[in-house]
């Protein structure tokens, strides 16, 4: 088969070695607790075979948990080596690996999963619906991009992790200049987790269409279903192009075509376009379902309905036909000449105009609203001054004429993350807090919270803010070391600093979730946060088929005006129905595992064992194929035993609006 | 839900037709002894023609009660594509990338 064994555990340094260790007891101890505790039947029949939304939700989530630690130590090692001048800690071919695997992970396998997760939990309960439309392509979707994560993670221990930048250029990620297998993780683990990404949108944009309550109408959606929806839209639109790209790019490491490479006319520079036509518009499917979190939490805890709703709606609809066009911006240096630089100049700054008018809105909203100073609350005050100063260096790159000054150096990566943490990382931790008790039916500690926040946020300015000024110094991005002449050490050490309180806010944070699950008080209230929208009007957490009796909507903020009329949870048990409900499937699992073996001997270049292992995914499509079942009903008497366990907690009846 | 096991006549019609367009593509890519223009126009069109077949195949865009969001996903969809390849077309043969 061609596999050869020595290559394939890389081995020699001591942080390898250790991670390896790490790993293997890891795996150790989680078969040995399932076995000794006997949970492996609750793991197949509870999460690992289950469809519903809200359970996939927190296997999103949590993937998203392990890889923000994975992606965090990435960064705390880039950090620690370039904390003084000519470090020996990590060698130049390491620090290649770490960035690429720091922003393949955060990207994709930390930032998207942390979305989608709280877009499966909460969108379909905000529109009133009782799962997604297809409940088992939502769990396909889970597994496919699980599966991709795992294959990339692998890498820095099985075989060499990729080293060509999360951008992967080429002709560098091309087989003449990385010969290595560390490229084909790339090429492959995106291109299954990506496939998930892809079915997500397609679910949710039929979910939004065709399953809203009776008489929510479009313009009465909550506005993160109406930013989901959007998102949806532009995953469905750019993802295909990163797709045929991957695709490409595995042709040409794989059997040798030339569509990017130097020679054989070939065209590197396709490449850069085809991976930024797709990677400008993944920027907005990351920031718009956190435009819509700061919505919900900033209407909630000013208790106030949005402000300027349907110019929100205009500007994120303006967003979805901008974000397509403003591509060419991440490679002015290219000198694809004047005109073509001077028009995706304008249309970059074009679209931080629609930003700009829901950064207005999202003040308006607060101004004389009776703010409520909760942890989800000071992630979204603390989103505005942060994310504009991301913005506003971007407005500053915008200028193709300056950007031949900023290229390349770490004032561009200090704009992106100026952009990525305030706007996604405090986007997730605010919705977490938010959407807890919804989940789990309990609260995250709030003053462990607060802790959480301020370290988080101070040390998140100390670490990047130094970095827009060692840019402006000429400190390039993706170099390893410098030199003690440069005088960039005393920046370098400030944002080394930083990066350890950053560490220590997500410790936290980690801690948080623990104390919680220990200590915290159950049975909350089903509507903790006193909100305006549906998802808060069922029990915390969510029975599994979500509500009793849909509930019939009259005008946006739905649940709030239904509190004022007082008619909240007067439920007439001969409403009740018997409910019909998806039945679970192993299939997705299995897809996940069949993927995961072909991609990996496709990693190898195991052309035959690939070949054989991708029976199993046929196999699997067919099984699907002749799949008749149709799910089951919920019988009524069932629906009433469960109402009335939760409709008679404390204040269950009783209407909370001042 | 009922479900009547209809032969999906359609699907398999228009895989068929995908399959054979395909092939006529790499055929006249590969093996005809035409310009390079010819040969872009020619498949060029072959894939529009895909396209096309796909969307009545495939997608029944005949067949949803939903007109208005048809046409809006497809206006959409035409961007897109225009975006996608036109774009790559004008920043690829401008200024410095052109040579
Ligand atoms: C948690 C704290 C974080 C730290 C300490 C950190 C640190 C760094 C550092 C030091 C670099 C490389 C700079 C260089 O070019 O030498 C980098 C690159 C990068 N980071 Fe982060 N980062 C963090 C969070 C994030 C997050 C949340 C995201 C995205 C959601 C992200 C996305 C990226 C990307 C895309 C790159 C570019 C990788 C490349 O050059 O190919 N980072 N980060
Ligand atoms: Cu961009």
């Amino acid at each position: 088969m061609g596999i050869k064994w020595n290559e394939i555990f890389v081995g020699g340094d001591p942080l390898l070695v250790g991670s390896q260790i790490a790993i293997v007891l890891t795996v150790v101890a989680i078969v040995v607790g399932l076995t000794y505790f006997k949970k492996w039947g609750w793991l197949w029949r509870e999460w690992l075979t289950t469809v519903d939304h809200k359970k996939i939700g927190i296997m999103y989530i949590l993937s998203g948990v392990l890889m923000f630690f994975r992606g965090g130590m990435d960064g705390l090692l880039m950090k620690a080596q370039t904390a003084r001048p000519e470090m020996n800690f990590l060698d130049a071919q390491h620090y290649n690996e770490i960035f690429t695997t720091h922003g393949v992970i955060m990207i994709l396998f930390m930032a998207m999963p942390f979305l989608i997760g709280l877009m499966n939990v909460v969108v379909p309960l905000q529109i009133g619906a009782r799962d997604v439309a297809f409940p088992q392509l939502n769990a396909l979707s889970f597994w496919l991009f699980f599966s991709g994560a795992m294959l990339f993670n692998i890498s820095f221990v099985v075989g060499g992790s990729p080293d060509a930048g999360w951008t992967s250029y080429f002709p560098l990620a091309g087989k003449e200049f990385s010969p290595g297998i560390g490229n084909n993780y790339y090429a492959i683990a995106l291109q299954i987790a990506g496939l998930g990404t892809l079915m997500t949108g397609i679910n949710f944009i039929v979910t939004i269409l065709k399953m809203r309550a009776p008489g929510m109408t479009l313009m009465k959606m909550p506005m993160f279903t109406w930013t989901t929806f959007i998102t949806s839209i532009i995953i469905v639109a750019a993802f295909p192009i990163f797709t045929v790209a991957l695709a490409l790019m595995t042709f040409d490491r794989l059997y040798g075509t030339h569509f990017f490479t130097l020679s054989s006319g070939g065209s590197d520079m396709l490449w850069a376009n085809l991976f930024w036509l797709w990677g400008h518009p993944e920027v907005y499917i990351v920031i718009l379902p956190a435009f819509g979190i700061f919505s919900e939490v900033i209407a909630t805890f000013s208790r106030k309905t949005l402000f300027g709703y349907t110019s929100m709606v205009v500007s994120i609809v303006g967003i979805a036909f901008l974000s397509m066009i403003v591509w060419v911006h991440h490679f002015y240096t290219m000198d694809a000449g004047p005109a073509v630089n001077s028009f995706f100049s304008i249309t970059t700054m074009l679209i931080a105009v629609p930003t700009g008018v829901k950064i207005f809105n999202w003040l308006f909203t607060m101004r004389k609203g009776r703010i409520q100073f909760t942890t989800a609350m000071l992630w979204a005050l603390a989103f505005v001054p942060n994310f504009v100063i991301g913005g506003v260096t971007g407005v500053m790159l915008a200028m193709a004429a300056a950007d031949f000054q900023y290229h390349n150096t770490l004032f561009l990566v200090a704009h992106f993350h100026y952009v990525l943490i305030p706007g996604v990382v405090f986007a997730v931790f605010a919705g977490l807090y938010y959407w807890w008790p919804k989940m789990f039916g309990f609260m995250l500690n709030e003053k462990l919270g607060k802790y959480h926040f301020w370290l988080f946020t101070i040390g998140f300015n100390v670490t990047f803010m130094p970095m827009f000024f060692l840019g402006l110094k000429g400190a390039v991005r993706r170099a390893y070391t410098y030199s003690a002449e440069s005088g960039f050490a005393p920046l370098f050490l400030v944002s080394a600093i930083g990066s350890i309180i950053l560490a220590i806010g997500f410790a936290v944070f980690c801690y948080n979730i623990y104390w919680s699950f220990r200590y915290a008080k159950r049975n909350v209230f089903h509507d903790p946060w006193d909100a305006r929208t549906l998802e808060w009007m069922t029990a915390s957490p969510v029975q599994f088929y979500n509500f009793a009796v849909v509930p019939e909507v009259k005008q946006l903020d739905a649940f709030w005006h239904m509190k004022k009329r007082g008619e909240t949870l007067t439920l007439k048990e001969s409403d009740i129905k018997k409910i019909h409900m998806p039945s679970n499937s192993g299939l997705p699992f299995y897809m996940a595992v069949v993927f995961g073996i072909t991609g990996f001997f496709l990693v190898f270049e195991a052309h035959i064992a690939a070949a054989v292992a991708a029976i199993g995914i046929v196999v699997g499509l067919i099984i699907r194929s002749f799949d008749y079942n149709d799910g089951y009903y919920v019988s009524v008497d069932e629906i009433k035993e469960t109402e009335r366990t939760w409709r008679n907690v404390e204040g269950g009846t009783e209407n909370h609006v001042g | 839900m009922e479900h009547k096991s209809k032969y999906p006549v359609s699907h398999v019609v228009g895989f068929l037709f995908s399959l054979v367009l395909t092939f006529v593509a790499v055929f006249v890519a590969l093996k005809m002894n035409v310009s390079y223009t010819i040969v872009m126009w020619i498949i060029g069109s072959l894939a529009v023609l895909q396209a096309g077949l796909q969307l009545f195949m495939f997608m029944h865009v005949t067949e949803g009660e939903d007109g208005k969001t048809n046409v809006i996903n497809m206006a959409y969809a035409a961007f897109v594509a225009i975006v996608i390849v036109a774009g790559s077309i004008w920043v690829l043969t401008s200024g410095h990338a052109a040579h």
